[in-house]
Parts: structure tokens; sequence; C-alpha cells
């Protein structure tokens, strides 16, 4: 089944949605044309699901939209279509944009027409990033993303919001313009290599081009430095704790369930196969920064006072997990980064959602104003304890399924399987039920000591509603992954084979290359390499 | 009906109860009140499960059989399902499992009906049961991950189910990160196994461990014993079980004496064929058992809390338990869980009753204007409760001698055998046997001591309440003593399933026909060469009967004579070693001050603060001097644009400088 059109759109409808609200003037108007939009887009977004073949070549994206000859003379297209990764990650974002609308129902509370618009442009931008098979038209969709988050934190954030907002851009774009860089670069040198001499940023042009080693270094870190941001790998990650605190629910929601994995994502998709010898040969490095980021993500939420810094860390930490397995080139480690992506979205996600309900009421996130409410608000508290235990990693929800397989691909990683960072990395897990419970003991058990606390009322059937899909995807994945592990699988395994293929050709590029210049040189040391270059 | 079928019955009425009582009550506040059905409908849910285990166990003929359901995790080469295996230890486990668990279901209906949170307590009950039996037919290492922290969480949710007063939550905090630490080592172990074995099935795992690596087959037998430290409660991660006491009575019955807590012992004896293959770790896991079975009787002997006293003779017994499979005799381990099982959750719902009435007492005292906090759990309020609660005072004494080890009760033969298999295996080289040996005879001694204390101080003597002449407690309602009558029958007769070596050659020790590898079951047993002499063997009984008796005689005549003040005179006797016992060795305050407060100064002072000064600090500088130059170049050029084309020329003349020398 390939219905024409289909991954246009799922990206552009919310856009749309956008424009048609423009006019609008009476509020609720504005909601409930973002909450149809984005519903809407969600139940199209399972034709894709439906529609994909697990066992189509994991070669040729499925859903494809191309059209050609933007520019004269350059060979930029618009290029989108569907792989298992894209297919997940976009899911996870159309879910989550009906989830973003209902949660901001009645916490935004000025300028709705603003926030909802920039949420459905915000939307378009990343289920672009998740689709696109052009670097230009991915760049365009990933500084997309960009700008509506900055306003969203600046407009509709707490106290310091400019401060956090102005951070993230400033944070984002040092990394996104030197990546612009990489990418000029790679389109001219792959145009002249594999394209007859035109600039070219088609993905599986690039794909073909065996990036030369000397060239791999600097551009690996070009790319590996604007996702890393992203991410966020340690120690580049002090952008986030002051967004999410600053952002309103939803952004929060957004910026961790979906904006992060942009980072993950793309270390995926570009970074690996794109340069393999260096992502191979900085592999254990990166994994020593995801195994810091792992404990010291933990570590550091566990002290914090208020309940949305402790999930920001813990974001940190878990996203570490991501990188590790990301970086251990094993096909169980790099299924399940995928799939901990996911999971990441759901239950992150999930807990800001929590954590913004206990702010509507209380105007405070700091958790010694809490405190017993599991009396007064038992199903706050059932979802609370269920999220945290899936964000644990406890075996029969989602968490678990994606941290087993990332350490457990790792342990047999020839690049990244030391018993030692493993076993460190392991013990995440134990720090994990640390700061997890601890949120739990602080906002749900021992006596009510503050009065307000005792009519606080529990949740609605709407903030029910919004929890609902969420639990069910972290219980589904916990149990039975195996219909999202199936998509991936062909993606990730061509990914790891396209990186081991162009590693050992690039080596032996180098080798050829540097044979003849050694005997040329004979008797001047150490430059065999450097001669690799076309 | 085929055995899938079976299975899935088995594991899906207790998780069905589960979900029917905990979401049904979260939704419905109507059903909260309809105490009786959510009882009986959680009893059934585990008492159905026992009856087709039960037939499954009559009608199993010898061969495993293997329950597949759905997959569950796979990538690469690895392939983990939701599937079970059926064979002489899961069967027998199970049949413990839902046998004592419908037990004290039933016994629960009485003793929370008063609970506001009674359909959650149920809930939580029902999930233990479907995460035990996970735990125990899982056929593969990870499947039984599942179980083993999924009973993890109900004991977690149990501990703190009176979640209002902080004591509860923080024990419950503490029962589940104490675990997870252990939890980390078992996973670290499958990680290690499935490298070398490309599977975590026990099919695969278990086939040929001497075509393993031996410091792989060591390093993940370690591994898993860490894990097993955590779960069973042994040094050093058992300090989790005393507090675990916080929780309601009958759950420490099922959960942290029966079958829980067990979970270790069942991993051992899952995975013999490996851990026999690991002789050096063996060692470890006997002297670890031995250590901990002393200490813990040791601080039993000082404690008056109750509860407190059985959960340090668990602690002990479990030690026991890890003694014998130190020494290769997991089968018999296994008995030891099966008795204890018995005389245990005996022992505990006992105590509950107990605290049902002092409950009882302290709500009258109340009433007639006494205040004051009366402590239903201290034995120092107790004596004399014999005359007013007689089904659970002979309950309470028959399961004291039986863990004792009195004649011919169930303890007797299962403690018997595993001091008999330490004493084998030391009499057959190995030297490390002799001194869990030693130390096994010494804990038995205070075992019966300590028992017979806790009996005597709360059922014989004069009252110690206060207006003791007015106020009289009752004896439980029957479903309260209905399995407490059971458990106690158990604990005289399930010794008897058996016994040793002595009788008949061995040929009447069914348990070890059933389970042990000799007699074609799945528990692996080490090859001995040297017999001990009939004549020692019998002596070595006469030994444990006389420790027994000693023990159990000297413990009585002393607490009837001198009552609480015997407590005084031991004081007195033991000195410094009473006050190490008393502070439970003190392994809580190091624990808090070697390892926990430094890591929270470490991550508040050192960590948070490091990234708020020096990384965000250095992100905060450099956007900081970028604003200075930026000042510096608005006064050499002050339109927007330029700024824009220059960077764009930059821009360009980098990546063209890049091409041409990059």
């Amino acid at each position: 089944m390939n219905l024409p059109y289909l991954t246009s759109l799922v990206i552009f409808l919310p856009l749309v949605g956008a424009l048609l609200m423009l006019p609008m003037r009476r509020v609720s108007a504005i909601r409930w044309t973002a909450l149809a939009t984005t519903t809407v887009t969600f139940l199209i977004s399972l034709l894709l699901y439906v529609g994909y073949d697990p066992a189509g070549s994991p070669a040729q994206p499925q859903f494809v939209d191309r059209i050609a000859g933007w520019f004269p003379g350059l060979d930029i297209q618009y290029y989108v279509g569907i792989d298992g990764l894209g297919l997940l990650l976009i899911l996870l974002t159309t879910l989550l944009g009906p989830i973003v609308v209902l949660s901001s129902w009645n916490y935004i509370d000025r300028h709705q027409k603003g926030y909802y618009t920039l949420l459905l442009v915000l939307q378009t931008g990343m289920t672009g990033v998740f689709a696109a098979y052009d670097l230009i038209l991915f760049y365009i969709f990933f500084e997309l993303t960009l700008i509506p988050m900055y306003f969203i934190i600046g407009i509709w954030g707490g106290e310091d919001r400019i401060y956090a907002a102005v951070k993230f851009v400033l944070y984002t774009l040092v990394g996104s313009l030197l990546m612009l860089v990489g990418i000029l670069y790679l389109g001219f040198a792959a145009g002249d290599a594999v394209n007859g001499g035109v600039f070219t940023t088609d993905y599986f042009k690039l794909l073909a081009y065996n990036v030369p080693l000397a060239a791999q270094g600097w551009l690996f870190f070009v790319f590996a430095l604007a996702f890393a941001i992203k991410v966020p790998l340690f120690p580049l990650h002090t952008w986030l704790p002051d967004a999410h605190v600053q952002a309103p629910t939803g952004g929060s929601v957004i910026l961790a369930g979906v904006l992060l994995k942009m980072g993950t994502y793309g270390l995926v998709r570009f970074c690996l196969p794109f340069f393999p010898n260096a992502a191979t040969d900085y592999a254990l490095w990166l994994a020593v920064l995801a195994v810091v980021g792992i404990i010291y993500g933990a570590l550091v939420s566990r002290v914090q006072a208020d309940a949305k810094k402790l999930v920001a860390y813990s974001s940190v930490s878990h996203l570490g997990f991501v990188v590790l397995g990301i970086f251990a080139f094993t096909v169980e480690a790099m299924q399940g980064a995928i799939i901990q992506m996911i999971n990441h979205g759901l239950s992150t996600g999930a807990l800001f959602l929590l954590v913004g309900m206990l702010y509507e009421r209380r105007h405070t996130r700091l958790m010694e104003e809490f405190g017993g409410i599991a009396r007064v608000m038992p199903v706050f508290a059932f979802f609370l304890v269920f999220t945290a235990l899936a964000s644990a990693g406890l075996p029969g929800l989602n968490g678990f399924v994606g941290e087993f397989m990332i350490l457990l691909g790792s342990f047999k990683s020839a690049l990244v399987g030391h018993p030692l960072l493993i076993a460190l990395a392991t013990s995440g897990v134990i720090l994990a039920a640390v700061y997890l419970l601890w949120l739990l003991y602080r906002t749900l058990f021992g006596p009510i000591q503050k009065e307000v606390n005792r009519t606080l009322p529990d949740l609605n059937a709407r903030e029910v509603l919004l929890l609902v899909p969420l639990a069910v995807f972290m219980l589904w994945i916990g149990v039975a992954p195996g219909p999202f592990l199936k998509r991936t699988e062909p993606t990730a395994r061509f990914l790891l084979e396209t990186v081991e293929q162009k590693r050992l050709a690039a080596l032996e590029q180098a080798e050829q290359l540097a044979t003849p210049a050694a005997l040329r040189r004979m008797g001047s040391e150490g430059e065999t390499v450097q001669t690799a270059n076309p | 009906m085929n055995h899938t079928t079976l299975v899935g019955l088995i594991l899906l009425l207790p998780l069905a109860g589960a979900v029917f009582n905990g979401l049904g009550g979260l939704a419905f506040h109507g059903l909260r009140r309809q105490k009786v059905l959510i009882g009986a409908l959680a009893t059934l849910a585990v008492a159905v499960p026992f009856v087709l285990a039960l037939y499954l166990f009559l009608t199993y003929e010898g061969e495993p059989l293997l329950a597949r359901f759905f997959t569950w995790i796979a990538a690469g080469e690895l392939e983990l399902a939701f599937q079970y295996r059926i064979d002489e230890l899961s069967l027998v486990m199970t049949l413990i499992v839902t046998g004592v668990g419908a037990l004290i279901h039933l016994y629960s209906i009485g003793y929370m009906y008063e609970d506001r949170g009674y359909w959650k307590y149920f809930s939580y009950l029902n999930l233990f049961i479907f995460m035990m039996l996970n735990l125990v037919l899982a056929d593969n290492l990870t499947l039984l991950f599942l179980g083993w922290e999924g009973v993890g969480l109900c004991s977690y949710l149990l501990i703190g189910f009176w979640y209002e007063d902080f004591k509860n939550s923080e024990a419950a905090n503490k029962a589940f990160i104490v675990n997870r630490v252990g939890d980390a080592a078992f996973l670290l172990a499958m990680f290690l196994l499935f490298r070398e074995v490309g599977s975590l099935d026990f099919g695969a795992l278990l086939a040929d461990p001497a075509a393993l690596p031996s410091g792989v087959v060591a390093a993940a037998v370690l591994l898993l014993f860490i894990g097993a430290t955590g779960k069973s409660a042994q040094i050093p991660l058992f300090v989790w079980l005393p507090d675990a006491m916080a929780g309601p009575t009958p759950v420490s019955a099922l959960i942290h004496a029966a079958t829980m807590v067990t979970s270790g012992l069942y991993l051992f004896a899952r995975i013999s064929p490996l851990a026999l293959a690991a002789p050096g770790v063996l060692v470890v896991v006997a002297l670890v058992g031995a250590l901990t079975a002393f200490m813990a009787a040791t601080i039993a002997v000082t404690q008056y809390d109750i509860k407190k006293v059985l959960a340090y003779s668990t602690v002990s017994q479990l030690g026991y338990m890890f003694m014998a499979a130190g020494v290769g005799a997991f089968f018999v381990s296994i008995f030891h869980v099966l008795t204890h099982a018995f005389f245990k959750a005996c022992l505990f719902l006992g105590s509950g009753s107990v605290i049902h009435a002092m409950h009882h007492v302290e709500h009258t005292l109340h009433e007639r204007g006494h205040h004051g906090h009366l402590d239903p759990q201290d034995m120092r309020n107790m004596g004399g409760l014999g005359r007013f609660m007689p089904a659970t005072r002979t309950t309470y004494l028959i399961a004291t001698l039986a863990i004792a080890g009195f004649p011919l009760t169930a303890g007797f033969f299962s403690k018997d055998e595993i001091l008999f298999k330490a004493f084998e295996y030391g009499y057959n080289g190995h030297a490390y046997a002799w001194i869990a040996w030693i130390l096994g005879v010494v804990t038995a001694l205070l075992t019966a001591f300590y028992m017979m204390r806790s009996y005597v101080l709360t059922f014989e003597g004069t009252p110690r309440w206060p207006m003791a002449d007015q106020v009289h407690p009752h004896e439980s309602p029957a479903t309260m003593t209905l399995p407490l009558w059971v458990l106690a029958a158990l604990s005289l007769v399930g010794g008897f399933v058996g016994l040793p070596g002595v009788i008949a050659h061995g040929e009447w020790n069914l348990i070890h026909h059933y389970l042990g590898a000799s007699g074609g079951g799945p528990v692996a047993e080490p090859e001995l060469q040297a017999h001990v002499p009939l004549a020692v063997e019998w002596a070595l009984i006469g030994l444990g009967v006389a420790i027994a008796l000693i023990g159990l005689y000297w413990s009585w005549t002393a607490y009837r004579r001198h009552g609480l003040a015997y407590d005084e005179m031991l004081r007195e006797r033991f000195g410094a070693f009473y006050r190490i016992w008393a502070a439970k060795y003190y392994w809580d305050e190091f624990y808090d001050r070697a390892i926990v407060q430094p890591l929270l100064r470490f991550a508040r002072n050192g960590l948070a603060a490091f990234d708020q000064k020096v990384i965000d600090g250095a992100v905060n500088g450099v956007a900081r001097l970028m604003a200075e130059l930026g000042q510096r170049v608005r006064r050499v050029q002050t339109g927007v644009v330029q700024a824009y084309a220059m960077a764009i020329v930059l821009g360009v003349a980098l990546v063209l400088a890049l091409m041409l020398f990059g």
C-alpha cells in the first residue's frame, strides 16, 4: 500500500491547521481547531503504520514524495519518506500532538492563538525532520523547530523565560550553524565524487559517497556537536534544565518528547553512516560521555527541590542510555536505542504532564510544598507511580525493554563493551530508582502537611484522557514491543551494515592512495594519512 | 485442557484479580465497599491456580513441559519469549506460592477488613502472586527477572501500604533501592551470559556449563549471588528486610518470609548446573550464608518487637538455605524453603493474630480513658496472651518447635539435612564446609533459644499491658485461625517428604528423588566420593536433637522464671557483644555514613554546584564574551545587513578554505 502524498500530508496538515486558525478570534474555536488538526493528523499517521511494509528493502524509504529542480544547478530536492526509524518517531510526534493541545487547554490563559499556531508549526517542523531525505530540507525543518520553541518558552514561560529561551536558541544555533558548514562541504564533495560535479544533498547519494578519512574527523565533529547539544550529551546539557523549568507544560512535553530525539535521530541517521570511521574511532569517547551523563544526570536529579528540574535532569540520564546504545554498533543496542527514544518520549512526556497538573493546582513545583497527596488524589498517584516505574525501567513496562537491549548490546560490543563501563552504566538503574522513588516519596506519601493540599481535586476526565494513551503505550512496549521492533530492525541492520561496509571501503581507499605516496616519499615519516584526501 | 492452557490460567487468574480489584477500586468507589466480593475474588484467584497446579503436579510425567505464549523482546541474536517451564522444581515452587498464598489471602480477609485500602491491598497481593509465578515458572533468565523485579515492586507497594507514616514509605524506598543494587548485578550476569552463550533460555544456559570459560561462569554465578543477597536478604544487602516489617503482617508472612525472599534459593536451584561449575563462588555462598545465619540469630535474641524477632529469624533461616546451596545441596535448600514456608508463615500469621488482639487492647484502653501509646508489637507489653487466644498460642508453639528443630517436626528434618550436607561436604575434603557447619550448629542453638523466648514473652506469664485485669484481648476470627491450623499441621508433618539418609538408605527422601538430578530432576548435585559412616550420621542427628532441646529448655525455664529480667541478665553477661547484637551490628549506620550521606553530599555540593558554576558558568561566560565583542563590532559596523553579509562571507570563506586545504 502506498498512498500518494501521505507523508507530506502528515507533515503539513498541522501547518494547514495553523493557517486556518489565523482569522479566528474565539479561544474555544482556536483550541478545538488545534485539537481537531492534531487528532486528524494522528489518525492519518496511523495509515503510515498500517501501510508500512516491514519486509520492504531498508535501503529504500516508503511513502516517498519528491520534487526535484528547486535550484538550477544544485541537486537539492523536496524529498521525504518513511523508514522504520522515522516511522516510530513520527508516530510519537503525532501522538503527542493532541495530548499537548489537551494539556494546554486551561494552562495557557493568554495569547492562545499565538500559542496554538506555534504549536502546530512546531509539529510540522518536527515531523519534517524525521521524514526528510535531503540534507538541506532536513536542515530547514531542523531550524524551523527552533523559532516556535523559542517563542513558546519566551512568551508563555516562567519568570526567567527570556534567559532560558535565548540560551536555548544560542546553544542550538552554535551547533547547527557549524553543521551547516559541514553540510555544504559534504554537498560539494559528494557532488564532485558521485553526482557529476553537481552539488547534492540527496541522502542516498551522500550515503554512496565515502568521505575521505581526513575529512571525516572534523565533519563528524561538527555534525555530532550539533546533535549532541540537542540530545543533550554531557557536558552540553545546561540549556535543558533552564528551558524545561521555564517552558509551559506543553513546551516541556514536546521538548523532552520529541525535540531531544532530533539529536539522537541525527546521530543515527547521519553521523554514523556518513562518517563511519570517525564514528567508530570516537565511539568509546562518546560512550564514556554518555555513561558520565547517565550517572551525573541521575545524581543531580536526586538533589533538586523542584519536581520539574528533577525530571529535566533525569532526561540527561536517560538520553545517556540512548547515546551509549547508538555508539555500541550492535543490532541489539541500536534497536534498544531506537525504542528507548520512544520510551523516553512517552514516560518523560507523561512525567512533565503530571508535574504540570500539580503546578496548575498549586502554582508551585517545589516538592516540599506537597507530600501525602496520594490520599486526596489517588488517580493522580496511580499515574505518577506507573510512569515513574516505567521510567525507572521496571520489567513489563517500556523503559526496561530499551535499557536492557542497550546495555546487553553494549556489553557485547567490540567498541564500547568494557565491563567496567557497562557496570557503571548499569548502576544508572539503581540511581533511577533513587531519584524517582524520592519524587514519589516527597509528593505522594507521608502525612498531608499543608492545609491547602487537603482539598486538591483529583484528576478530571480531560487529564485522565491525555494520560491513558501514554500509559497504554508504556505497557504495550513493555510487554509486546515486537510490532515496533520488527519495523525498526531492518533499518537498524541496514545502517549498521552500511557503517561497516563504508568503514572498510574508506580504509581501503586510504591504503590505495597511501601506498604510492609512501613509496614516493620513502624516508619521510607520518605523512600517509593526509594524502588520502582527493 | 493441555498444559499451556493450564499455565495460562494459573498466571492469568491472579493478574485478572489484581486488575479487577485495582483498577475497579480506583475507578468505582462503589466497588470498594463490596469487601466480601473483593476478598473472595482475590482468594479464589489464587486458590484456583493452586488446584490447577496440583493437577499439573499429579499428572506430571517426568518430562519438562514448555508453554510458550508470545515473543517478548527480539533483536539481533536476542530472542526472549513469554515461555514457561513446568518441571519438578517449578511445580514445587508453584504449589508453595499458590498454596501458602491462598491461605494468606484467606487470612487477610479478616485481618484487613477494617482497612480503608482493602481493595488496593488485595490488588497488590494478587499482583504479587502473578509476579512470583512468573519468577518460578519462567523459562529464561530475563522473564525470571521480570518476576524478580515485579515481586520487588509489590513488596515496595505493600511495605509502604500505610504510606501516611513517613517511616513506612522510607522502609519501602529502602527495600526497593537495596534490591535494585542486587538487581544491577543480576542484569550484568545476564549481559555476560548472553555474550558468551548467545541466549538466556535455561535450556541453552544450562546445557553444558563445562564448555564455557570457567572465569565467565564464576563471574556470572557471583553476580547472580549478589542479586540473590538483595532479594533473599543476605550479607551485605539484608538491611531492608527488618525494616520491611512496616507492612501489614500477612504481607510479612507471604512476601517477606514464605515466598519472595526465597527467590534467591530458587534461582540457585534453577541454575545449579552453572553454580556447581563455579566451586570458588560456592565457597562464598556457603560462608556468607552461614555468617548471615549466625549474625541474624544473635540479633534476634535481643529484639523486643515480635515481628522484628521473626524478621531476623527469617534472615537467619535464609542464611541456612544459602549454606546448603554453598555445599552443593540445592535440593536441600528447596526442602528448607518448603518447610520454612509452613512454619514461618504460621509464626508471622500468629504474630499478626497477636497484634490484632493487642490493637483491640489499645483501642479498649483508649475507650476507658487510658491515654498513652501502647505499641501492639512490643513483647514487653504482652505476656499471658495464651489464656485469651488458645488457637494462636497452640499454633505458634507448634511452629516454634518446628523452627527450633524439635524431633520429627518439619524443621527438624530440613535443618538436620542442611547441617548433614555441610558436614558431608567437609568430610569430602571441602574445608570451608566445616566452618559453615560449626556456625550452623551454633545458630541452631540460638534459634531454639530466641524462638522459645518470643513464645514465652508473648503467651506465658502474666499480662504486662495496663489495666490487664480489666481489659482482655480476644482470639481472632475463624478466617484467621483456620490458616493458622493448616500451617501448624504442615509444620508438624511437612518434613516427612524428606526423611534422612539413615532411614532406608535415603530411599524415603522423596524430595531428593523428585528434585535431584540423580532421580531425573532438574536440580544438579555434586559427585561425592566419601560417605559419612552410618554411626556418625546417627550421632549428628543426636547432636541436632540435643541442641534443639537444650536451646528450648534453657529459654523456656529462664524466661518462665525471670521474664523480661532475663534479658538484663544476658545483657550483663555478654556486655559489649550484647550491645553490638542489639545495635544490629551497626549495618544501617555504616551504610548511612559510608555511602548514602557522602553520595548525597557529593551530588548536592559537588555535582549540582559544579553544574551551575562550572559548566553553566562557562556557557554564560562565553555568552558575555560574545556580547562584549558584539559591542565592539557595533562601533565599527552599525548595520545589521552588513553583519549578516560578513557572516556569510566568512562562512563561505571557511568552507572554501576547508575544501582546498582540508
